[in-house]
């Protein structure tokens, strides 16, 4: 696993209050892992303080696995 | 009328995180002031607090327990304490067995006297230095009063009332009594009724020293800060927490084969149309709350055996309470002790309705009433009055009264008797 998505996983993990084994990069945040729509935007808050991007709110509506926020942080950071 | 009882009893508070442990510290005499640790009081004119002690503490609270991981980061701690001693209340009536008929017929009446005032003044400065898209997107809903009413009818499936009371100090006791109503005229079998505060950040410390209402006088010795009655008190010492308990309709709980504590037989409440902090010159609210929840009680003035004060400890209060006891009981006054349990547990303002109505609850179960700590020397005008200095007292105890007064001149007064 790339060092993004360990970070990634964190986040998740501390937000979410899930199991690690659960966040898989498959897994969708929403059907998955038990997050809401409030839950998505504080997500994305938290990756952006993390990595430093900035994630504009068309983009966030496309992230709904793991996978997808890992992929966009990768290609956006500096 | 439909008839209400108590079925169940949740606590938390800066003596223990459920009930028998915050009842066995209190009846020992045991205070939870100390320094606070929240953040750094050194330039605060008060420097010390009730605090719920955490986790590892002989007597602490571990919010994990009953609230997810996920709701803890999103709410305030009065949330987080209000969900806890609602689970309390709960599971000690033992409403997990409801049927899904009985769940619409199932409420809330929980309240707040401030609400969220640490989370908002956190993400104000959020907002100041990081700017609009950093605020979280569970500011709003994780600061709300209602919001513990709302949190607990999800958690536990209760679809009945959704109410909650904002009378500053007075919203325990208002929050049970709209309560006890509500299952009196039909609207609810069940209803979770109570108060929550946690407030205990720099803006509230810094707010209620300003507006001269904490003690400052003590803060070397936190222990001896709140004085109810005593000559040398100089204010209140915050608290936090929250008590919660179970309503029930008397034939629905004997039905259920429910334990049933006691029985709330009157509730008054009434307005000073005075001033927005000092009480009545008189205490004409206090005793008018006090006469009407007497009169729809049914009791007599002799009945009664325990009276849980409002007594905070501040200079003004204190007495004119005691005056207006003295001028509603008459005679009857000998025969009743009377005593404030702010002096262990400091003020739980939107709480402390309800968490002092527990205590006068759990006074009718064990035949004991807690002490007024620190009364080392009683102002003028507290003669012939049991106090109950320092110590416990053993006595009997069938029908007790409980005052709650807050800022914006607001009173509530309840009554409640074993059945």
């Amino acid at each position: 696993m790339s060092e993004t998505a360990d970070r990634v996983k964190k986040i998740v993990v501390e937000h979410l209050g899930v199991e690690a084994e659960k966040v898989t990069e498959d897994a969708s945040f929403i059907d998955d892992l038990g997050a809401d729509s409030l839950d998505i935007v504080e997500l994305v808050m938290a990756f952006e303080e993390e990595f430093g991007v900035e994630i504009p709110d068309d983009a966030a509506e496309k992230i709904s696995t793991v996978k997808d926020a890992i992929s966009y942080i990768d290609a956006n950071k500096g | 009328m439909r008839r209400v009882v108590v079925t169940g009893l949740g606590l938390v508070t800066p003596l223990g995180a459920e009930v028998e442990t915050v009842w066995r510290n209190l009846i020992a005499g045991k205070s939870g002031a100390g320094q606070i640790t929240r953040f750094d009081a050194t330039d605060y004119a008060c420097r010390i607090a009730c605090e719920v002690k955490p986790a590892d503490h002989e007597y602490g609270f571990d919010p994990a327990k009953r609230v997810d991981h996920k709701v803890q980061r999103q709410v305030d701690p009065f949330i987080v304490y209000g969900i806890d001693a609602a689970g309390q209340a709960y599971e000690d009536a033992g409403l997990a067995d409801l049927t899904e008929a009985q769940r619409y017929r199932a409420g809330c009446s929980i309240g707040s006297g401030i609400g969220g005032l640490p989370g908002i003044e956190e993400e104000s400065i959020v907002l100041h230095e990081k700017g609009p898209r950093r605020v979280s997107p569970h500011f709003v809903h994780g600061r709300l009063i209602n919001l513990i009413t709302g949190q607990v009818q999800i958690k536990y499936g209760l679809m009945g009332p959704n109410h909650a009371v904002v009378t500053a100090c007075s919203t325990g006791a208002h929050a049970i009594g709209d309560a006890a109503r509500m299952i009196a005229m039909d609207d609810a079998d069940i209803m979770l009724a109570g108060g929550a505060e946690g407030a205990l950040c720099p803006l509230g410390i810094a707010g209620f020293a300003q507006a001269r209402a904490l003690s400052t006088n003590f803060n070397d010795e936190p222990t001896r800060a709140s004085r109810p009655w005593d000559k040398d008190r100089d204010g209140f010492v915050m608290g936090e927490g929250a008590g919660i308990v179970c309503l029930e309709e008397y034939e629905h709980a004997k039905a259920r084969g429910a334990k049933i504590y006691a029985e709330v037989l009157g509730y008054g409440l009434s307005g000073d149309a005075y001033h927005v902090t000092a009480p009545h010159p008189e205490g004409s609210g206090a005793y008018r709350s006090m006469e009407m929840a007497m009169r729809k009680s049914g009791l007599s003035l002799a009945d009664i055996d325990y009276i849980n004060a409002h007594g905070t400890s501040t200079p003004l209060g204190d007495e004119l309470e005691l005056g207006a006891v003295r001028r509603l009981f008459g005679a009857d006054i000998a025969g009743l002790s009377m005593s404030s349990t702010k002096s262990a547990i400091g003020h739980l303002l939107g709480g402390a309705g309800a968490v002092e109505s527990i205590f006068g609850i759990l006074a009718i179960r064990d035949q004991i009433v807690p002490p007024t700590l620190n009364l080392d020397n009683p102002s003028d005008g507290c003669d012939g009055v049991d106090l109950v200095p320092h110590v416990a007292k053993e006595r009997a105890v069938k029908a007790i009264l409980n005052n709650s007064f807050g800022f914006g001149g607001t009173n509530a007064s309840l009554v409640m008797r074993a059945v």
